[in-house]
């Protein structure tokens, strides 16, 4: 029950990055039960993909890769771990709390009797136990939460919250291994994945994140976002004013009720800044709100402020950082 | 078809959630609760599957959780909804998933059901793991967070589409299945006046832990939250001045690369 087990999530070919601060969360976690950490890697490239992860510090990559699991399912996942948990000795499995992750953990958890943790943003390991906290009222507030008793404890982990693992010039032992699923077993099956138009990183996991509310007053002005999230390699987000107006649509809303994000920096532009707003934002690094209005409640939450028209300043705004980059 | 719809009595969205004098939860104290915002999808995926079903399709919903949840029962009642089941004993306080999915097992299995449908997480702990912990109890598919949903000819399957990173997934899913609905998935309906007067006529079975018979439900809670947490102060904001927008966005920009180290 000291050994820790982190599931890497492949994601059209490529191994998501918040595996590596699975690493770290798994790092601290052994630091305390003087265990090891394993990781498993499912679906198709997984042996390949076990290359880039070699020498963070993990024991042995178990990879998972036969035709049953080349494309997602809860049952089909979830078998290949549990059966996997069920004859090691795992005490922590980690996952990235993204949409897979937050699927598939707690159907894990609850085939092997665990407990669960979701959306964990920072780890701790004392006096023996695992201390994991975690937002909860969508961000209102944190709490600190315990496992009680000896049941395997699952945690998914919200990307951009701790570190990425340096390589520690370890080896790691990359060992294959059948998925134990057959076709009966999957009784829901995702068929088809279907990019949003754009090609943007989604807000959940974008380092900037350019956001627009109510005073867009129409969805063809989101495009003055787009050109500087663009610059910055970002995304655009809304606020449910905005969506709820129709100028931007449900996956990019940020807030209760939306995503919950957490980048470097997050620029909102005419968004005044309702609660559930400010729950689901409040914890970028740094903040920065334009809007016409000195007395909006997001400027008691942003890091910089320029009071002002939107329409003005971000353009001219998207010009001055061209000059700096 | 028995139609299954999960409710949840929360917070209202833009309550402001401070933490009790003890320390051991929030402070209710002023607090309006309402329906858990995702499963007004959920009642509303409900009914309409029920109205494109006919024939003699019911909708449920199932509600665990304090008496004072009986207003938001007869909410869902009014929309539309045929009949309840509200799950509610006083030993029940701040149930782990695996209690609430076991009991709720309980009570949708002598139920009877085709679909459930509950909203994407309750956005009070927003642990979101009922919904597995439950599929796995009925040892049924799960389909989270839809955003589109259909049904084939012969009721037998359900497609839909979920939100991932960035992209939209679509799943076949076998019935019965357990379906957690997200916002956008469809505009939940009023409260008509009649439904409102007829929702006063419909059943809410009570069901006490005893009624259920407990056995299977953890005694013991597998966690414990130690501590609970406001978000730090956020710091003064630096207000940027200027003679026009052109000097301000100059500032704004020099700020973010020298200082905040940004760009």
């Amino acid at each position: 029950m000291n050994d820790v087990l982190i599931f890497g999530e492949i994601r059209d070919g490529n191994l998501k990055k918040v595996i590596k601060e699975l690493v770290t969360a798994g790092r601290i976690v052994t630091e305390g039960t003087g265990g090891s950490i394993d990781a498993i890697l499912v679906g198709r490239g997984a042996s390949d993909l076990s290359e880039s992860i070699s020498g963070l510090g993990i024991r042995k990559t178990i990879c998972v890769d036969d035709d049953q699991v080349e494309k997602y399912s809860t049952e089909g996942y979830a078998k290949t771990l549990s059966d996997l948990i069920a004859e090691s000795s795992y005490g922590y499995i980690l996952f990235g709390a993204t949409a897979m992750g937050r699927d598939l953990s707690p159907r894990v958890a609850a085939r092997v009797g665990g407990v669960m943790f979701s959306d964990c943003v920072d780890l701790r390991f004392e006096e023996g136990r695992c201390i994991a906290k975690r937002p909860v009222y969508s961000g209102k507030l944190f709490v600190e939460i315990v496992p009680v008793g000896k049941k395997p404890v699952f945690i998914t982990l919200r990307p951009n919250n701790i570190p990425p693992a340096e390589s520690d010039g370890g080896k790691t032992e990359m060992v294959s291994r059948p998925s134990g699923v057959t076709e009966d077993m999957i009784r829901a099956l995702a068929t088809e994945i279907i990019p949003m138009a754009g090609g943007r990183p989604d807000i959940t996991e974008a380092e900037v994140i350019v956001s627009g509310g109510r005073a867009m007053k129409d969805s063809s002005n989101f495009e003055i976002l787009g050109e500087l999230a663009d610059l910055l390699g970002g995304a655009v987000g809304a606020s449910r004013a905005a969506v709820d107006a129709g100028y931007s649509l449900q996956p990019l809303q940020v807030g209760q009720t939306g995503k919950i994000v957490n980048p470097k920096l997050y620029i909102a532009c005419g968004i005044s800044g309702a609660i559930q707003h400010l729950a689901g934002m409040r914890t970028s690094k740094v903040i920065v709100a334009i809007n016409k209005d000195p007395n909006a409640p997001i400027f008691e939450k942003a890091h910089y402020g320029i009071v002002g028209d939107l329409f003005e300043v971000v353009p001219a705004l998207t010009e001055e950082i061209k000059k700096l980059l | 078809m028995k139609i299954i719809v999960l409710l949840k009595r929360v917070p209202d969205t833009e309550a402001k959630i401070l933490i009790n004098s003890e320390g051991s939860g929030i402070n209710e104290e002023g607090v309006k609760f309402i329906i858990n915002t995702y499963d007004e999808y959920a009642i509303e995926e409900g009914l309409k599957l029920k109205e494109n079903v006919g024939g003699d399709s019911t909708v449920t919903v199932v509600c665990m959780g304090p008496e004072e949840s009986t207003e938001i029962i007869r909410t869902a009642l009014a929309m539309g909804a045929d009949n309840a089941i509200h799950i509610c004993d006083a030993a029940l306080d701040n149930p782990t998933p695996d209690m609430t999915a076991t009991l709720l097992a309980k009570a949708i299995k002598n139920n009877g059901f085709d679909i459930i449908f509950c909203g994407k997480q309750g956005i009070d702990y927003d642990m979101a793991q009922t919904q597995a912990f439950l599929a796995e109890k009925l040892d049924i598919p799960q389909v989270n967070i839809i955003s589109e949903f259909a049904i084939s000819d012969d009721n037998k399957k359900a497609f839909l589409v979920r939100s991932i990173e960035g992209a939209d997934e679509k799943v076949e899913a076998d019935l019965p299945v357990i379906i957690s609905c997200n916002k956008g998935l469809n505009e939940p309906r009023y409260a008509s006046l009649p439904g409102i007067m007829k929702a006063k006529r419909k059943e809410i079975k009570k069901l006490t832990l005893t009624d259920l018979d407990s056995s299977g439900v953890p005694a013991e809670k597998d966690s414990t939250i130690i501590k609970w947490l406001s978000l730090p102060k956020s710091g003064e904001c630096k207000i940027i001045e200027g003679e026009d927008f052109g000097e301000k966005v100059v500032e704004l920009a020099r700020l973010l690369r020298e200082e905040a180290k940004v760009l």
